[in-house]
Parts: structure tokens; sequence; C-alpha cells
């Protein structure tokens, strides 16, 4: 099937040019990054997680969210979704070696990566979010190709594919849920400490994917011959409708046990988010435009008006991205950090060349999911004449 | 008993495999020493539960300042603050993120969170209480670890092997004392004076203080506790007769967020 990636048109060329660009000047500044040390970015002694860390957990939802196609086709028959399963495996393919990339380009050291196996540590999370993290991309892989090669010669998924389709559902949660207790497991952090990291992880997961699930639906209708269909894209915005109000609930339980308590370490990170602490604010006006809009979003959404308008409800799902994106990839892991363990306030912010690298991992996860999308549609395409 | 060569040719090859196999697994499941640990010499000082007694009646700003110098020096810590030359000088914001702290000081309400007392008496509002690594009974830094690179040996200190980190930093989440640093750029330019007898770091790697480990192994107490004459005691806290011990039973203490279930083995006397 690979060879369907290698013909198409001048614009399928350009896209993959574009990206292929980007890749190479982040990896340009990624060479600078192995040469100088991990200095060039902005992170610091007292927020030693940043842009990559924070970038890693909101694409392992993204991944995760393919369990939102999967799960309703496969164990409830839903057969609607059975168009869009592939573009929901193959976002989380892309998006998972997104994951894997951003741990990578964090760490300090990464010629000794193979450390993590050679010295296996099951006390540690993170041998177990390594773990979670590649078997779920070898499952999508393997369930997103076979059963795309059986619908290119339109004979039913061999019977040995089912138990492995099965075993992607839990396994999907378990990704996200191992990623939150990489957090909600740590004794000095007040921001993270709370049962509820992994819930609130799923369902922002649950309302961030499947709203680029969509915007990906949309476009792929709009530039191929291939629809994913008006019924698929409602499904999915009745999932996300549901998912982020969910969200901004499991938010608001946080806020309530926080504030209700007064237990100052646990209330400090969220006086920095929302309010400054020591005279500094940068991320203030961000956390307010994210819960502000994550909830007006959710709101917006359940009018089945402005839902069912494709125009609404793509920019509703573009207001979903960014909102759980910034609560995610700004706040989260900058605020968990600050204040730092002694109760002092550094603030930080990604440098340029961090952006970049950033920019690069982005631009390689998107070349990625656009060779796959290419061949999922062409197969498609082909089935369909 | 007949074989003819196939078979015999089958034979071996598996028991060679499963030779091969058997014994790499079982190493590598099962590793007999932890490749950092440092052998003692026969003069080296030896205890069941190391711990330190930080008495800050004793310790004034100086003698704090020797005990920060003395350990820099031995241990070949950074200085991004103040580097040896002027060309080599960073931007303050930039110098305070990349700053490497084995052992420093810092206020009460700094040191001891959620412990402030609304009148505190003036002498400990401005007393400056030594911080470093706790050396915990129940270390956070050591189950997050994902290559054991930082470990707890049998005498509590809990170390650091800078060969096998990976810098991921998760040990620095993990610490609610703020006691690990990471290399965030190359230290060595930044080195006061090059200290031959410990080795010095390469970018991407995790450090804190370590009990000296090196110095114990020869007989020679921790940098700082020799530099603070007397007001840093340091001994074996299984043993009732030790210094320590008696420093406990002489004068209440405190240890930083006990409530955190980490044990921590760093005692003040305040």
């Amino acid at each position: 099937m690979l060879e369907k990636a290698l013909i198409g048109t001048k614009r399928y060329y350009g896209l993959l040019a574009i990206l292929a660009g980007v890749f190479a000047l982040g990896f340009l500044f990624y060479l600078k990054q192995l040469h100088l040390g991990l200095g060039i970015t902005g992170m610091s002694r007292d927020v030693s997680w940043g842009f990559y860390i924070a970038q890693f957990t909101y694409l392992v939802g993204v991944a995760a969210s393919a369990v939102m196609v999967v799960l309703p086709y496969y164990l409830h028959n839903y057969k609607a979704f059975g168009r869009v399963t592939i573009l929901g495996e193959f976002l989380a393919v892309a998006a998972v070696t997104m994951c894997v990339v951003f741990i990578t380009v964090d760490l300090g050291r990464p010629d000794r990566i193979f450390n993590v196996l050679k010295y296996p540590t099951p006390g540690s999370v993170l041998f177990w979010d390594m773990i979670v993290l590649n078997g779920y991309l070898i499952l999508n892989l393997l369930i997103g190709w076979n059963v795309l090669e059986c619908e290119r010669h339109s004979v039913p998924p061999p019977k040995w594919l089912k138990p492995f389709i099965y075993l992607s559902i839990p396994w999907a949660v378990s990704i996200h849920t191992v990623t939150a207790f990489l957090y909600a497991g740590l004794p000095g952090r007040g921001y993270w400490l709370t049962a509820i990291m992994a819930p609130r992880f799923l369902s922002s997961a649950f309302a961030a994917g499947p709203s680029l699930l969509i915007l990906l639906c949309l476009l792929v209708r709009k530039y191929t011959k291939f629809d994913p269909g008006k019924e698929q894209i409602q499904s999915l915005a009745k999932i996300v409708t549901y998912a982020i109000l969910i969200n901004v609930f499991f938010f608001f339980c946080e806020v309530f046990t926080v504030f209700y308590s007064q237990i100052p370490d646990h209330m400090l990170h969220f006086q920095y988010l929302f309010f400054g602490l020591d005279g500094k604010h940068q991320l203030v006006p961000f956390m307010w435009f994210a819960i502000v809009g994550m909830t007006a979003a959710g709101l917006f959404l359940t009018n089945p008006k402005l839902r069912k308008d494709e125009t609404t409800l793509a920019a509703l799902c573009g207001l979903v991205i960014i909102t759980t994106y910034i609560d995610k990839g700004l706040g989260l892991i900058s605020g968990g950090f600050i204040p730092n363990p002694l109760e002092q306030v550094t603030e930080y912010w990604p440098t340029v060349p961090e952006a970049l690298i950033t920019l690069g991992v982005w631009a390689m996860g998107f070349l990625i999911l656009t060779v796959l999308y290419k061949i999922a549609v062409s197969i498609k395409e082909e089935v369909k004449s | 008993m007949g074989m003819d060569r196939r078979e015999f040719i089958r034979i071996a090859g598996l028991s060679t495999l499963l030779g091969l196999g058997g014994k790499g697994a079982f190493e590598l499941l099962a590793p007999g020493r932890v490749e950092a640990e440092i052998v003692p010499e026969a003069a080296a000082l030896k205890a069941k539960r190391w711990a330190m007694v930080v008495n800050q009646k004793k310790l004034d700003d100086a003698t704090a300042q020797k005990c920060i110098e003395a350990c820099n020096r031995v241990h070949n810590v950074p200085d991004f603050l103040h580097p040896p030359s002027d060309k080599l000088k960073l931007p303050a914001a930039v110098a305070h993120r990349y700053q490497i702290k084995w052992i420093w000081t810092a206020p009460f309400h700094n040191v001891f969170p959620g412990d402030e007392q609304p009148y505190l008496p003036e002498e400990v509002e401005h007393m400056s209480f030594l911080t470093l690594c706790n050396h915990c009974n129940n270390p956070p830094c050591v189950r997050v670890c994902p290559t054991k690179a930082t470990f707890q040996r049998e005498d509590g200190i809990v170390m650091m092997d800078m060969h096998r980190c990976i810098g991921c930093r998760f040990c620095m989440a993990g610490c609610p004392y703020g006691s690990r640093s990471f290399n965030w750029r190359d230290p060595r330019p930044y080195i006061k004076k090059l200290y031959p007898g410990y080795p010095t770091r390469e970018i991407g790697v995790v450090e804190k203080c370590t009990f000296c480990a090196e110095r114990l192994a020869q007989g020679l107490e921790p940098a700082c506790v020799e530099a603070a004459r007397g007001a840093l005691i340091f001994g074996d806290l299984a043993d009732e007769k030790s210094e320590v011990r008696e420093s406990l039973r002489k004068y209440f203490t405190i240890r930083r967020k006990t409530q955190l279930g980490t044990n921590p083995q760093v005692y003040y006397i305040v």
C-alpha cells in the first residue's frame, strides 16, 4: 500500500516539502541543542520540564482519543464509524510517534536512552510509560494497516486481529492514565498531587482528539474524493461536547477542593496561574482565556444549531483544541513547578530554538500523518471507484 | 547411540543459544553490584544509617558560607553567577536558570514552608538555613528514576550515578526539597579551580549532594562538616553512642516537610 504515498498531486508534494522543510529547520536546532545542552531552552533548575514534556502530554491525549472512534465501532457495532476508524488510528500513530520524539528531545543524554531497557526499573512510572506508548504505537499500526489492506481487497479483516483491536481499547486509556501518573504520584508538587489527574487528562483528551479529527475529516472531504461523512462528524461532535463539559466540571471540582480546603501547597499553584504570585503573572491571561474559552465552547456545542452547522462546529473545535492546549501545554507543567519546593517563583517561557525544535517535531508528526492519510484516502477512493 | 552430523549441529547450536541468552538474561535481571558503588577502603568511615544534624545556633552566616565553599571546591561545582572570567558572564536570569546547588542557604520560610510562625524570634527570622539533599529514608527521587541512576545505599546515602543518568529529570520533579540540579550547559568553564580529586560533569546529567561518599570511603568527614567547626554533626543514626544521637537526645530538632513521608535524615536545631 505504501506505493499510494508516492503518487500524488502537486499540492500533496508541496505539503510534504513544506513539512520536511520545517522538520529540517527544527532538526538543525536540535543538533545545536545536542552540542550546547538543554540550556538553549527556557527550562531552569526550578522549572525543569517545559515545552517538550507539555507537547508530549498533550499528544498522548490526542493519541488516546482514537479509542473514541474504535470503541463505538467495534464494541457497539456503530457502523457509521467504520469509515473513520482508520483516520483515528493513523492520527494515533502520528501522535504517539511525536510523543516518543518529544521525550527523546527532552533528554539530557539521548545517547543513553536505552539505559531504560538495560536497567529496567518497574518502580518508575516512566518505565511503564515507555511500554504503553510503544505498545500503543505498534497496536495502531498493526490494526490500521491490516484493516485497510483488507478493505482494499474487499475481504473482512482476519480473525487474529480481533483480540488486538479489543486490547487497543483499554490500552488507549492506559497510555493517558500512566502519563497522568507521571505527575500525580509526586509528593512535593501540590498542583499535580490529585487523584483526578488521570480522569482530567482523559476528559481533555477525548475533547481535543476528536476535535482535531473533525477538522481533519473536514479537510479530507474538501481536498479529496473521500467523504468521511456528515453523520460521522456529528457523532464526533457529540463526543467533543460531552468530553469538554466533563473536563470543565473536573476543573471546577479541583478548584473547589483546593480553595475550600485552603491548603497553601495546593493553592499557591492556582494562584500563580490565575492571579500571579510574587508579582509574576506571565500565564494569567492565557489561563483565563483557556478556562473561559473552554467553558464557552462547551456551552455553545450543546446548542444543536451551532453543532450541526459545520462552519461553527469547526470554529468551536478549534477553540477546544487551543484552550485544552493552553491548559495542558502551558499551564500544567509550568503550574506544577511554580512556585518551587522552597516556594520561590522562577517563571518559564520557551526560547526561540526550543519553539523551533518543537515545531520541527510537530512537522515530523504531520508529515507522518499526511503520508498515512494519503494512503488511507487513496485506498478509500480506489474501493469506491 | 548414533547421532548424525545434522542433529549434532542442531543440538550444539541450540545449547549455545540457550547458554548465551540464559546468562545474558540472568545478568540483565539480577545485576550483582551497582556499577557506581564506591568500594570502601579499610580506613573508610562506615555506618548503618548516616545522618546529619545542623545546629543553626552555632552556624553563623560566615561559617555557612565556608561550608558551601568547601563543598563547591571539592566537588567541582560550577558558579554561573560569578564566572571565573568576564568573557563567560551570563545575563542574570540565565545564570539563575543554570545554577548548580549542592548545599546553599535560604531563610526559614523557604526551607520550612508551611511551618512559618507569625512571630518568629528575630534571630530565626534573619537566620540563613543550610539546605542540602536530605538523604531521605524513603526517597521519591529513587522511586521515580527509570534507570536506577539514583539509588539508595545500604548506609542510607542517596547516590547518583552520573554515567548512567539519561537526563530525564524525573528525579528533579520528584524531589520535594529542590535539592537536585541539572547540567543545562557545559559546567567546566565555570569551575573556579579544578579539583583533581572529583570528576567534573558533562552536559545533560543530574547531580546533587552525596554526603561526600567519596570522602567517607577515604575515612574523611564530609567537606561541609569539616568546614563547619562543630555546627554540623555527622554520624551514625543507628549507633546510640554517636554524636548525632547525642544531639538528638539533647535538643529538640525539626526536619523538612516530614508530612510527605520521605523521612529526611538532616535534622535542624533551631
